[in-house]
């Protein structure tokens, strides 16, 4: 067994253990920060150590394989794999930076806290790297339960307690939708890896198809698609901030990396039946969770209504079904992290000073923390796609690769939907800006602070110089379809 | 050969003078001040400098610059400027000095005012010089939320809130910019597929149009789409009630160069993409342009005649006075398109004016109503001059800068367009009555005591009109130094337009 090419995995699970231990180990009444610290730490290392794990385009070039395998083919790193790690990691590193101070202010199990992140981790970057069914389900799974617990972390709250059972009773069903979906997949083709799929002639026979069906609909609700979104508002709105962050964009960029390779690999087939109805739900996503969020009064109800039409952004290039539009799927999801950090940097910042994230609870945020006022407008405008950020560069990536395939309608949806969400966008500017808040200031730790400055400024250097990040998922992109 | 980067540095200047003062303190005003007024000075001279070293026989595309910018894309960033580029970008540095100083006596978060005003016209400059489709369009959608914020922080609100004003103004301008993206993204992908290389160079995309690579069926519906965003821009019927209603809540500095240059990129857009690229397309819509033209010109004289605040009149006159540029682009000959050129540039030189004395008056005074505002001449006689001056450029007195322009549209348009063309020039009779109406109730008639205590601009509050006025009536004795510019310009796109003259125009049969 090559255990080096699941050394990603590994490190990712001491870690989640050495919160454990450390949690017991240290007096009950002292700070755990310093374990936060200690992952921060540690996964930022890790971070930059995997930018070696990248082949190289010249080692494709020579003939090389760009692709390793652990246990029998059943477990994949290729660029692909890595980017999205990355992307996992990334996005961990920076919610931990920016809630330091509202875990040790707002939860009573703390120590827990970090360790039930790095489960999550995990499954992420095994949902990543799966490349049969059971894996994959394995890894969502991981990361699922780790996220319903998670949810409810906030137990004195009753929202939280709400919304961690709504995700608990609302993503059973969608397993066991999708398990139901795996048996039957099985029981057509007497396999569950994903290679074996694509040339298997019994998937093409009724049951087949409707396991292929059902597994697709479990991903839809993961992915929180219109008609399987009923759950996401409330649980947003009522799991703690950082969750919510994770929930945005950790949890669903993994389902967007299992779904393109489950899409892309096993069924490409019957995906290419599939692509012209993910048109339709990617244009639905786009249209209502823009217009619901619109109506919204708490912001982090209107980030989940927005991370909704952000889910159709995306799906936006899982339908073009190529090169241009893996690279832009990975490219938004990648700006996406930076614009998420900084909106809920700015939130959990408020929802710790003044018990609330509606509308009312910002008013004046740009008196009492000015520079959290503008990491969140900028930020906020990056998921609107308003230059100079990275949004735009993103969904211009994003429209000309579906328009290349033929969809100009679907760009046209895209592009003045995203014009619209400006609107209730720039409501979140206007109450910070111009409404009057209690005026006092509010205190930002060092690190909360870092974290936003750094993704606002990765937000912006993303978007005047794409380059750099677009090499890299040009890397990603080109060696999945090998 | 390495020169000096003329038109990066044209860019810059306020992009740097923004980036300085986030380092100043806040209570630092006349620093933010002096700052954004030394900057928009060196954009100013360095314009000046290339206007009149261009060379007009020459013609093209001149100090450009072109760095590969995001390869797989096949962005690069590419500036230059032509005799169609090259006027408004002076016509943008002259209304971005004038607006510096015309905001002098803000008290309310100068910093922060500044630093969004300086964005707005970087973006407002790049739009007029990038020679690349997607730095056009970056730099447009940049100008947005400035202008929003703006509006609803120094914004004024009278007969709608300020608030109202400014969501208005940003969601017409963003969706009509979304029909534009798609329009854009087609048009990329359709030339990059035809070319074999992907690029968004207007010069390349122009070169595949004119080569009939771009079916006429493309170009009619790519050029829908750009008329649905450039025409909001310009504010065309029915896409124009933006308009006054985003000129009156926002601030005199906003107002000026709103009204000023930023309308001007619809027009500028419409000949530079529109008739370059797809000159099939401008042919097809053309009627139908002309006749919305027409409605422009009437219809928005003829509610500005009826208007009580003073914001509202000049924010429906430019409505108004769009329908000109918006007939002689229709015509789709030089003569014409020249003409619309040296109007955009000579009515955002007056409104900017316009804008600038009503500013001042309503900082002195608190009014802006007609039937308030009397015999203001005794009052403020310099403020006076330069009511009369804009007003009388309005109305296109011979010696100012409305004159010749508008002369050029009728002389282009009449032999395509003989009936709309008559209507419009009877336009102009509204267009005396409202102007002289406002002029003679506001700035003339018996002294009136309430208005004693105010005082007449004096020191920095001049230097709007003085500005101003000086292109106003430079331009207006010296018309060749604008027409010739122009039409060095316009010149160059004979070529596309005789390809098109045989090209019959559908819509209605009007021809």
């Amino acid at each position: 067994m090559n255990f080096e090419v699941i050394s990603t995995e590994i490190f990712i699970l001491v870690l989640g253990l050495f919160a454990i231990v450390m949690d017991l180990v240290l007096p009950k009444d002292e700070s755990r920060k310093s374990i936060g610290g200690v992952l921060i730490f540690a996964l930022t290392g890790w971070v930059a150590y995997m930018f070696t794990m990248y082949v190289p385009e010249s080692v494709i070039a020579d003939g090389g394989t760009a692709t390793r395998y652990f246990n029998d083919m059943l477990y994949i790193v290729d660029n692909y794999a890595i980017f999205f790690k990355q992307l996992f990691i990334v996005a961990t590193i920076f919610t931990m930076l920016f809630s330091l101070d509202y875990m040790q202010n707002v939860l009573r199990y703390k120590g827990e806290f970090y360790a039930l992140l790095m489960t999550a981790l995990l499954g992420m970057c095994v949902l990543a790297s799966a490349n049969d069914f059971l894996t994959a389900f394995i890894g969502l799974e991981l990361m699922t339960i780790s996220f319903y617990i998670l949810v409810g972390a906030r137990i004195s709250s009753n929202n939280s307690s709400e919304a961690a059972v709504k995700y608990l009773i609302v993503g059973s069903v969608s397993t066991a939708i999708m398990l139901y979906g795996i048996s039957l997949v099985y029981g057509a083709t007497g396999s569950i890896h994903f290679y074996d799929m694509f040339r298997n002639q019994h998937l093409f026979s009724a049951i087949g198809l409707a396991g292929a069906t059902m597994i697709m609909i479990g991903f839809f609700f993961k992915l929180s698609v219109i008609p399987f979104h009923m759950w996401a508002p409330d649980v947003y709105q009522g799991a703690p901030t950082p969750i919510t962050a994770m929930l945005a964009m950790g949890s669903k960029a993994a389902g967007i990396a299992v779904f393109m390779r489950v899409l892309y690999v096993a069924f490409p087939l019957i995906g290419f039946y599939w692509l012209p109805i993910l048109a339709v739900l990617s244009a639905i996503c786009m249209i209502g969770g823009n217009i619901m969020a619109i109506r919204q009064n708490d912001v982090k109800r209107m980030l989940a209504y927005s991370s909704i039409a952000q889910a159709g952004y995306m799906m936006v290039g899982i339908v073009a079904a190529d090169y241009p539009g893996m690279k832009a799927v990975m490219f938004y999801g990648m700006l996406y992290v930076f614009a998420n950090v900084g909106a809920f940097a700015a939130l959990s910042l408020v929802e710790q000073h003044r018990g609330g994230s509606d509308y009312k609870a910002i008013a004046g945020l740009a008196k009492s923390a000015p520079v959290m006022a503008a990491v969140m407008t900028i930020s906020l405008l990056s998921m609107a796609g308003i230059p100079p950020t990275a949004g735009f560069a993103g969904k211009l990536y994003l429209f000309t690769a579906v328009v290349n395939q033929g969809y100009l309608w679907l760009a046209f949806v895209g592009f003045i939907m995203s014009m619209i969400s400006v609107y209730y966008y720039l409501q979140v500017t206007k109450a910070m800006y111009l409404d009057e808040g209690d005026g006092e200031p509010i205190v930002i730790s060092g690190a909360a602070r870092a974290a936003a400055v750094i993704s606002v400024l990765a937000t912006i250097i993303f978007g005047v110089c794409p380059e750099p990040l677009a090499h890299l998922t040009n890397l990603a992109s080109f060696t999945f379809l090998q | 050969m390495t020169s000096f980067p003329l038109l990066t540095a044209v860019l810059l200047a306020p992009i740097c003078a923004a980036v300085l003062m986030c380092f100043v303190s806040p209570k630092a005003a006349q620093s933010v001040r002096v700052i954004s007024a030394s900057a928009m000075t060196v954009a100013l001279a360095l314009t000046v400098y290339a206007f009149f070293n261009y060379d007009m026989n020459a013609g093209g595309m001149q100090f450009c610059e072109s760095i590969p910018w995001i390869k797989d894309l096949g962005v690069h960033y590419a500036l230059g400027v032509d005799g169609i580029s090259l006027p408004m970008l002076l016509l943008t540095d002259l209304i971005g000095l004038a607006a510096v100083y015309s905001s002098w006596n803000i008290t309310n978060r100068p910093k922060e005012f500044y630093i969004l005003l300086m964005i707005l016209i970087a973006g407002v400059t790049g739009t007029f010089i990038a020679t690349d489709l997607f730095i056009f369009l970056l730099c447009y959608e940049v100008v947005v939320i400035p202008i929003y914020i703006m509006v609803i922080i120094w914004g004024s609100t009278k007969r709608v809130s300020k608030e109202y004003a400014g969501m208005k103004l940003t969601i017409y301008l963003l969706m009509g910019s979304a029909f534009m993206l798609v329009g854009v993204v087609a048009l990329y992908l359709t030339a990059s597929s035809v070319l074999g290389i992907r690029t968004f160079d207007m010069q390349a995309l122009a070169i595949a149009g004119q080569m009939g690579l771009l079916s006429e069926e493309f170009q009619i519906f790519a050029f829908l789409l750009l008329l649905l965003g450039f025409g909001s821009l310009l504010s065309m019927f029915p896409f124009h009630s933006w308009s006054p209603d985003g000129y009156a809540g926002a601030p005199t500095a906003v107002s000026m160069i709103h009204a000023g240059v930023l309308k001007k990129i619809g027009g500028y857009g419409l000949i530079r993409i529109g008739l370059l690229v797809l000159p099939l397309g401008a042919k097809f819509w053309a009627p139908l342009i002309a006749g919305l033209a027409m409605i422009n010109v009437m219809y928005a004289a003829y509610i500005a005649i009826a208007q009580k605040d003073l914001k509202y009149v000049i924010g429906y006159s430019s409505v108004s006075h769009m329908g000109y540029v918006l007939l002689g682009f229709a015509a789709l000959n030089v003569i014409s398109v020249s003409g619309a050129v040296a109007n955009m540039v000579a009515h955002g030189v007056m409104s900017a004016l316009f804008f600038a004395m009503i500013g001042f008056v309503y900082e002195k005074t608190h009014m802006r109503s007609i039937t308030e505002l009397r015999g203001l001449a005794h009052q403020m006689p310099r403020v006076a001059t330069g009511f009369m001056l804009a007003g009388m450029a309005s109305l296109g007195l011979p010696g100012l800068i409305g004159f010749i322009p508008e002369f050029t549209i009728f002389v282009g348009s009449f032999g395509v367009y003989p009936v709309f063309a008559v209507l419009a020039i009877s336009g102009i009779i509204f267009t005396a009555l409202y102007t002289l109406r406002v002029l003679a109730k506001v700035l003339f008639g018996p002294r009136d005591s309430m208005f004693d205590r105010y005082k007449d601009a004096k020191g920095v509050e001049m230097m709007p009109l003085i500005i101003l006025g000086i292109a106003l009536v430079g331009f207006g004795i010296f018309p060749q130094a604008l027409m010739g510019m122009v039409g060095s310009g316009t010149e160059s796109l004979i070529p596309w337009l005789e390809q098109i003259a045989d090209a019959p125009a559908y819509i209605g049969g009007i021809r």
